[in-house]
């Protein structure tokens, strides 16, 4: 039962002055957003939205040339090799790093925080210093050539570097911690009673994993391919060093336009092009996993 | 208040749910035989032997860290034993790994998964069996019934409430027919009320079943209500099985005295099989099985009784100078200094007119012979 008040018109007892109180106490927290949304708006929308600009307004005017020129087959073969690398690097990642971030969340704390130690140490080095580092081990007469033939696995030295091969290697290793880290988060939040349940219902060690475990992990794998995944669409240092010129990159494509042919509009439209093929992804996969996160209330 | 009529009578599932869902013809006694389990060292399990009847509703009590549930989680196959037997019916089923043992369980924080739906919970043991789509559907549809959860088979995990969730582990833990249904203090999370009501529903839902049951629980009123017999453990050995009564009105070690109810002790002498209370003999039914002199006499409140005139043939009595009264709402405790020293209480039902002694008088308290208990404590047996 509400008591209503004459004096405001039969409303209940302080509803107005309520609901005053409440709206001014959403505005102020509005505002102590605001600093973050300008940020946000003057670093990220801004310079996309002029992105975007450059792309479809040269010096006559609009034109679609910039796209148009991005039907000729050398682009298209730019953008295979960026998807596949990025493909080949998010499922290496996988594999690799599924059981890393296993081992870490199962062992004691001592032993996991030297496996994250571990994962952890490469972030802490330049990705330059990484890349030059890989280049030594792989190259012809590098550190792995020269083992494995003086071990006699090998006549002939491997072609691990300038190539796709060792931009993978090379990518796979930067990439690694990214995928890693936000799993072993979500690991660790996995009740592992949920495993014994499923076992004593009659789950298999093997079922178990599949049909408990990875699915309660699937957020963790979810943010961590998409880190690897997106970071590795935009990649330019590692495949510039490692992939020799062979394998060219939708980032190197964007410096070359700006660099060797000073063509910002092209630039931007390879940028923008990048932008919504990599959103779509995004959306996609935020429709697969989607059904699963909501799920994941806890 | 909730109706506990409605849950616990097996005329809300009709037989034929009954015979759907049962395990009744499948259930079997377990022998325990000799378990050890150490941790370092550490005896979690110090040369347990136990046997559990077919169909029976047997509990595990004890303190934490007295080893019940590493018992449990032995018989489930979580915790492998240093050595020791266990048998389900004939079968040795130590060396099999949990997933093939076909035991129902019930965990402590319910273990439901949370990225599937109750019905997709309820249907993954029968999943795993390569059950046909339409059985599954139909097996699903009885449980839920049975635990009273009929609309809420497409409910989400995380959108129940404790109550809910106790539910559809117990209906998980039973549908896939076991012959065996463990639970691990399956109510310790859910409030006083809702606890109560679901003691009864476990216990109704065992003897819908007839499946054998091991219950474990440091709660011993739970223990006392739901059992048929009870397991006391403490420090990895048992201390005594017994049906509750007899558990509660004759224990036969100290631990089980002391950890079960609420218990006064008083200093007894034993000479020649007689027992004397501060120089007064007292009657005794049977030889306290120890023979050390100095034993304790064990009283509980309930067991005790103001006097008035002298004891009767089969009553034990003592004097004491009543201390204080407390009101507890259906009783009033009296508490009584003996000899000086030691404390003793008396529960008196609360009645209208109902005249306790004032304190600071001498009152004479009264026992009957056979609640006289007498044991000698353990450490320096």
């Amino acid at each position: 039962m509400s008591a209503l008040d004459p004096a405001t018109g039969g409303l209940p007892e302080n509803a107005q002055a309520l609901e005053r109180q409440a709206r001014a106490e959403h505005r102020k927290l509005m505002a102590l957003s605001l600093p973050a949304l300008i940020l946000v708006g003057s670093l990220v929308l801004v310079p996309i939205g002029w992105l975007f600009w450059m792309s479809i307004y040269g010096s006559d005017g609009f034109t679609v040339e910039n796209y148009a020129r991005l039907v000729h087959p050398s682009y298209k073969t730019t953008l295979i090799t960026t998807f596949e690398l990025a493909f080949l690097v998010t499922g290496l990642c996988i594999l690799m790093g599924y059981p890393v971030a296993y081992m870490a969340s199962q062992l004691g704390p001592r032993m996991s925080s030297l496996i994250l130690l571990c994962v952890l140490f490469p972030f802490w080095t330049s990705l330059l210093v990484r890349t030059y580092a890989w280049l030594v081990l792989l190259q012809r007469r590098g550190l792995i050539n020269t083992w494995l033939m003086d071990l006699g696995l090998i006549d002939a030295p491997l072609k691990l570097v300038h190539n796709f091969t060792g931009t993978t290697i090379g990518m796979v290793h930067i990439m690694l911690p990214f995928f890693v880290l936000p799993l072993y988060a979500s690991m660790k939040t996995v009740d592992f009673d949920l495993m014994k349940a499923a076992s004593n219902l009659g789950a298999s060690p093997v079922k178990a994993f599949w049909q408990i475990y990875v699915p309660l992990t699937l957020p963790g794998l979810g943010a961590g391919m998409i880190l690897v995944f997106v970071l590795s669409l935009g990649f330019y240092v590692t495949p510039a060093l490692l992939g020799g010129g062979r394998v060219m990159m939708w980032a190197m494509q964007i410096e070359r336009s700006m660099a060797v042919y000073a063509d910002w509009g092209a630039a931007s439209a390879l940028g923008v092009v990048l932008l919504v093929i990599t959103l779509g992804i995004l959306w996609v996969f935020g429709r697969l996993t989607g059904a699963f996160a909501a799920t994941e209330g806890k | 208040m909730a109706d506990i009529s409605r849950t616990t009578g097996p005329a809300t599932a009709g037989p034929d749910i009954v015979s759907a869902v049962t395990g009744r013809d499948k259930a079997l006694p377990i022998h325990v035989h000799s378990l050890v389990k150490t941790y370092g060292e550490f005896y979690a399990l110090d040369n347990v032997s136990i046997d559990i009847q077919s169909g029976e509703f047997m509990t595990l009590l004890g303190p934490s860290g007295s080893g019940k549930t590493t018992l449990l989680m032995v018989l489930a196959g979580f915790v492998r034993p240093d050595s020791g037997s266990v048998k389900f019916g004939d079968d040795e089923i130590l060396l099999l790994p949990p997933h093939n043992r076909d035991i129902g369980m019930v965990f402590q924080n319910y273990a439901l998964f949370p990225h599937m739906t109750v019905a997709e919970n309820l249907a993954y043991p029968l999943k795993l069996r390569s059950i046909g789509k339409a059985e599954i559907g139909e097996r699903v549809g009885r449980a839920l019934d049975l635990v009273q959860m009929k609309e809420l088979g497409d409910r989400n995990i995380n959108a129940l409430s404790g109550g809910q969730r106790q539910r559809v582990a117990l209906a998980r833990a039973v549908i896939f027919e076991p012959r065996i249904l463990l639970m691990d203090e399956p109510l310790s999370a859910l409030d006083k009320n809702l606890r109560e009501q679901m003691q009864f529903e476990v216990r109704a839902l065992h003897d819908r079943l007839g499946i054998t049951t091991v219950y474990v629980t440091h709660d011993q009123r739970e223990a006392l209500t739901m059992s048929d017999r009870i397991a006391v453990i403490n420090e990895g050995c048992i201390q005594q099985v017994d049906p509750p009564q007899r558990l509660y009105e004759r224990p036969e070690t100290f631990f089980v005295a002391s950890f079960i109810g609420e218990t006064y002790r008083l200093p007894v002498e034993v000479r020649n099989g007689s027992a004397s209370l501060f120089g007064q003999p007292i009657k005794i039914e049977a030889v306290p099985t120890s023979n050390r002199p100095d034993q304790i006499l064990i009283l509980r409140p309930e067991m005790l009784h103001i006097a008035e005139g002298l004891p009767s043939e089969n009553e034990n009595q003592i004097s004491g100078t009543l201390r204080q009264n407390v009101f507890q709402g259906d009783s009033f405790v009296s508490y009584i200094n003996i000899h000086g020293n030691h404390e003793i209480a008396v529960r008196s039902q609360h009645r209208s007119n109902t005249s306790l002694p004032e304190p600071g008088s001498e009152v004479r308290l009264s026992w009957l012979v056979q609640d006289t208990v007498i044991l000698a404590e353990e450490d320096k047996v």
